[in-house]
């Protein structure tokens, strides 16, 4: 690749809109629910969207299934329709770069930079993460009487700064996944931690739902697996990050309240001994146990463990029944934190000990629990190990695979001297990057073997 | 109920004998547990009654004077009395305790030596507790006459013999206080442990006899043997205590435990099923003591104070021959007196009515105790040291769980926590002497509470009581088997089917799912069968199993019996190649399942593959004989024509 690298992808637009709302010619305006960038003028707005219902109504006769994106040279589109007659859509432009050729600037547009099935998946979380702490749009227009206007000020509210912190050229395979990071815990303290948290629900009936993580990995979820899909992407990506940021600057120290554990709230009370002040308390919808049930989210810390609690909000809360769970959580979570860093050290020692010349990514539909060492850190802050031409081939194998039902395998060998395996086995994905030179592919196939025995050897996962 | 308000009683059906009068004496060995009531110094008959007899045992001996003392041999083959200060008589017996009432004396040595005492250290060995030490004799019947066998010269005050332990207690010294402790293991072997100084009330000390033989007594408890001191206060203001020491073999008895009484006056002391029963006279009250139960500890010594606050024995009535037969009744009902002054207690459990001529031993109840002890935790502790506590600790257990009266997770966690400490205990025992280890010991005597018990008794209560909240039952049962598994216990199939039951009863597979991931529900086929069956409702359980059967590596024909059941053909086959099966895999089982996808390339694949496998193991694609695949063979030629079989290679 000579010249200077292509320019990243970029979000375009972004909009909602309800294909039933303004039927009549004049009132197109109406289906506009949500609209990004804000500034461009109305008539744009309109013939956007009206573009967008066409292309999806023209497909609709085609194919059972709903449309989901649109190639154009310069700009891709995806279509999402979460709830019925509400259509999501995100435009993203096509990366180009400008070549010399015969004297004369050419552009060049690098349609396979930007991958279907990822930005279908950022469109998606961004409808989940909207929903969860909002609700569903029709239940958000049940409780307003019908009233559109509080959905469209919802989706501004909430749209205007989520797609400030969309990074849509990280994107990659884990998003596609959106998976969970389990920690890895020997039985007994896993055992102990569910009974500590059983031992708090039994004590605090208000807290309805739990989950317990460590470093940023889950341990434990009382949440359905959905909700806890979302609700693990907003911690790791949006809650914890702030959190660090916020006690590393200093401006709000919290210092922990008891004596003797290193206990206290991420979210709630910021100062046990003021009566008043509850704190920045955020509210999210699940539906664990009913439909969008709203939730008050209380996150209390110690070390590296955190508890997440959900309590309804018709409970009552206040300062003193928060100094009454701390007072509880906190020594509890001090030892149990500390118990198990001295247990993660050694896993993580063990798995050091030696560089594998491989990276691989691991995901598993069934449980959504995901793994990774392409990636530096879980959470993408610090980037990835390998060149992005190969991330991207993650991707178009996953694409490949997913398309069919069957078990399959694929190899490819690049340009660069890669090789890049993705395998499926049930619900289980499975890719691998080896850089080896001169390796045949029989070589990479025992090499391939060779790791899943180690890997996935407690695993149904076939060769 | 009356039984709900006492936890001593005294048991049902005492001994009885004649009672104590001018002409009739009684004596009582607490050796041999035997009653003796003699009239008239022998010449009108001397009645025995003991423990193994169903009847009294009735003889005559010459009147040669008042008998002090009488004891059997424990054969029951040679009886000795006292009669004299200086000498004993014996008596041979035949087995059927007749005797020939020839008698023969041994006179102790010395001319101002007294006799105090005598016991029989073991079958015909007797030894005289005399004012200037001990004299060990071994009884020759049949000669009539003793041999010395060692004399031992000692101040001695008073002597106390357990016979039980067979130990000799000796205080010796002005104030009484110097205890000697000798055993008699082995027959004609006296074995003289260290001596030790027992401790006095501090203050000034009379230069008289200050420790009496009716404040010092000996028992086993826990498997150690203690003397048992009562040191009574200096004033009325303070209360008594009682003092352990325990006996050791190679230093002088340590002192471990202090026992406050709280009160004053008269006591007497019993051992029943290793509590230290206290009777208190004036109040008419009993307290009881266990040595085992969290106590004060100043390094040296534990202070105990009474588990329970006093209360008294419950009444006993005894049917009495009728003095007032016009009633037309000929018994009547007689209330014994309790805690009378004509009791007698002896170790570790009797208590004797003289005057009433009754023998009974005290009981322990303990299902009044459950509603006294409110903490459950010491109720439990408590419990667990008690023989035949076992129903009582499983109702406990039980009771914890129903609505109303549910303990909280964090006593529950301790409970469990200390019945499986004592489980374990039991099952490393249990497998120690299954590897052929010689000593097995009892665990501590303690009850041993299996997760069986625990299911049959305990966690039936969810069936029972169908309101509990699935949540509080998931809660106890992790709470269990957490326990469990901290003690490395390996848990019972039907407890982890009773969590998984209760969890997809209520539609929790989410955490079911997660309890598998992490392995708290420990694989096996049973429960990998399970799982095959919920996939209908939890699609993921299909793969949880067929892991589990892996995991379980010698699953490997199931694994194929899912693959196949699912018309997973293809995974199947490569599932045979990676474990190596493929050589013994049956064709018939993979041609059916191919065949009923009604996918031909399905079976044609399929068909090919077993070919080429007949074709390496036989040098011949057919199938053989055995593997009944004809019709296959048929269906095969039918759909795509007999030249699309491999051909047969022509033999070189």
């Amino acid at each position: 690749m000579a010249g200077n690298s292509p320019s990243s992808v970029a979000l375009l637009n972004f909009f909602v809109f309800n294909t039933e709302y303004g039927p009549k010619e004049g009132e197109e305006h109406k289906k506009i629910l949500y609209f990004y960038p804000p500034e461009v003028d109305l008539d744009t707005k309109i013939k956007r969207i009206g573009l967008s219902e066409a292309v999806v109504k023209f497909a609709d006769t085609f194919s059972d299934k709903p449309c989901q994106s649109l190639h154009t040279q310069k700009a891709r589109q995806v279509f999402f329709e979460p709830e019925p007659c509400f259509w999501m859509v995100m435009m993203a432009s096509i990366p180009y770069k400008e070549k010399l050729k015969d004297g004369q600037v050419v552009t060049e547009y690098r349609d396979d930079y930007v991958q279907d099935s990822i930005l279908e998946s950022v469109l998606k979380q961004a409808y989940k993460m909207f929903k969860i702490f909002n609700g569903t749009f029709t239940t958000i227009l049940m409780r307003a009487n019908g009233e559109v206007e509080s959905l469209k000020q919802r989706l501004d509210h909430f749209y205007s700064k989520y797609l400030l912190t969309l990074k849509l050229p990280q994107a990659d395979i884990l998003d596609v996944f959106n998976g969970i990071h389990f920690l890895p815990l020997d039985k007994n303290t896993y055992l102990r931690i569910q009974c500590f948290i059983n031992s708090l629900e039994a004590t605090f009936p208000f807290v309805k739902y739990t989950a317990f993580l460590y470093n940023e990995k889950l341990v434990w979820s009382g949440l359905e697996q959905e909700d806890m899909r979302i609700m693990y992407k907003y911690l790791t990506t949006s809650l914890f990050p702030a959190y660090m940021e916020q006690e590393l600057q200093g401006t709000q120290n919290r210092p922990p309240s008891g004596i003797g554990h290193y206990g206290k709230f991420m979210t709630g009370p910021p100062d046990l001994s003021n009566d008043r002040n509850m704190g920045k308390l955020p509210r999210v919808f699940v539906n664990t146990e009913e439909i969008d049930e709203e939730c008050y989210l209380m996150v209390y810390t110690a070390l590296s463990a955190t508890i997440c609690m959900l309590v309804n909000v018709k409970s009552p809360l206040n300062v003193p029944l928060c100094r009454k769970l701390d007072t509880f959580l906190g020594p509890k979570m001090t030892k149990l934190a500390t118990d198990i860093s001295e247990q993660y050290s050694k896993r993580v020692a063990a798995l050091n000990t030696t560089d594998p010349v491989f990276k691989y990514v691991y995901f598993n539909h069934m449980n959504l629990a995901q793994q990774t060492t392409v990636h530096i850190d879980l959470q993408k802050r610090s980037g990835v190990n390998i060149p992005p031409d190969i991330l991207r081939l993650l991707g178009d194998i996953n694409a490949d695979l997913s398309r069919g039902n069957e078990d399959g395998e694929t190899v490819v060998k690049t340009n660069s001297d890669y090789w890049v395996v993705g395998k499926k086995s049930d619900q289980r994905e499975f890719y691998v990057v080896i850089n080896q030179r001169n390796a045949n592919l029989i070589e990479i196939n025992e090499e391939v073997k060779r790791l899943c025995t180690t890997y996935l050897n407690s695993i149904f996962f076939l060769d | 109920m009356e039984d709900d308000n006492y936890y001593i009683s005294l048991c049902k059906n005492p001994i009885r004998f004649e009672p104590f009068s001018k002409s009739n004496n009684v004596f009582f060995d607490d050796a041999n547990k035997q009653v003796f009531a003699v009239r008239c110094g022998g010449a009108m008959g001397v009645i025995m009654k003991g423990p193994e007899e169903k009847v009294c045992v009735s003889f005559r001996m010459e009147d040669r004077g008042e008998i002090v003392s009488i004891k059997f041999s424990p054969d029951k083959r040679i009886l000795a009395a006292q009669r004299y200060l200086k000498s004993v008589e014996f008596l041979n017996f035949q087995e059927d305790l007749t005797t020939d009432q020839q008698e023969y004396s041994q006179a102790c040595k010395g001319r101002a030596t007294e006799i105090r005492g005598f016991v029989w250290s073991s079958t015909n060995e007797i030894v005289f507790i005399t004012t200037a030490g001990l004299e060990h004799y071994q009884v020759i019947p049949e000669k009539r006459t003793l041999r010395n066998l060692k004399t031992l010269s000692l101040q001695v005050n008073w002597y106390f013999w357990l016979a039980s332990s067979s130990i000799l207690l000796i205080s010796s010294g002005t104030l009484g206080n110097i205890l000697h402790p000798f055993q008699f293991k082995q027959p004609g072997v006296m074995t003289r442990l260290p001596k030790f100084e027992a401790d006095l009330p501090a203050g000034p000390k009379p230069q008289k006899l200050s420790l009496l033989d009716r404040d010092v007594t000996m028992a086993v408890i826990y498997d150690h043997l203690y003397v048992v001191v009562l040191r009574h206060p200096l004033n009325a203001s303070s209360g008594a205590e009682i003092v352990l020491y325990q006996l050791q073999k190679e230093s002088p008895a340590r002192k471990t435990d202090v026992l406050k009484l709280d009160m004053s006056g008269r006591f007497a002391i019993n051992v029943v099923d290793n509590l230290i029963m206290v009777h208190h006279q004036a109040s008419k009250t009993s307290v009881i003591f266990d040595i085992h139960l969290d106590a004060k500890s100043d390094g040296y010594v534990n202070y105990h104070y009474p588990v329970l606050s006093p209360l008294g024995i419950k009444p006993f009535k005894l049917l009495l021959p009728s003095v007032n037969m016009q009633a037309g009744i000929d018994k009547t009902e007689y209330n014994c007196e309790l805690y009378s002054a004509n009791w007698i207690v002896f170790q570790p459990d009797i208590v004797i009515d003289a005057k009433l001529g009754c023998l009974w031993t005290l009981e322990l109840n303990l299902a009044p105790l459950v509603t006294m002890i409110p903490d459950k935790d010491k109720l439990i502790q408590f419990l667990l040291y008690r023989t035949d506590s076992k129903s009582v600790i499983l109702s406990v257990c039980a009771q914890m769980l129903v609505p109303g009266k549910q303990a909280s997770l964090q006593s529950l966690a301790k409970v469990y926590d200390m019945l499986n400490v004592t489980y374990k205990q039991f099952l490393d025992t249990e497998t120690q002497a299954s590897a052929g280890e010689a000593s097995i010991r009892h665990v501590n005597s303690k009850v041993v509470i299996e997760q069986s018990d625990m299911f049959t008794h305990v966690f039936s209560v969810f069936e029972d009581y169908k309101d509990i909240k699935y949540k509080f039952v998931v809660a106890v049962l992790i709470e269990y088997i957490r326990s469990l598994n901290q003690f490395n216990i390996p848990v019972q199939h039907y407890l982890y089917e009773l969590v998984i039951n209760i969890l997809v009863q209520n539609s929790c597979f989410y955490q079911l799912h997660q309890f598998l991931q992490y392995h708290v529900l420990s694989d096996s086929k049973p429960l990998a069968c399970l799982m095959l069956s919920l996939e209908s409702v939890y699609p993921p359980a299909h793969q949880l199993a067929l892991d589990m059967l892996k995991r379980i590596q010698t699953a490997n024909e199931e694994i194929i019996e899912v693959l196949l059941s699912k018309q997973q053909l293809l995974p199947a086959i490569r599932f045979i190649r990676s474990v190596g099966i493929v050589d013994n895999a049956q064709s018939r089982k993979f041609l059916e399942a191919a065949l009923s996808t009604n996918d031909n390339m399905i079976f044609y694949t399929v068909f090919k593959f077993f070919e080429q496998r007949n074709q390496r193991l036989w040098a011949n694609p057919r199938f053989q004989q055995g593997e009944h695949c004809d019709q296959y063979v048929k269906q095969f030629e039918a759909l795509f024509g007999s030249e699309s079989l491999m051909p047969l290679q022509p033999v070189q």
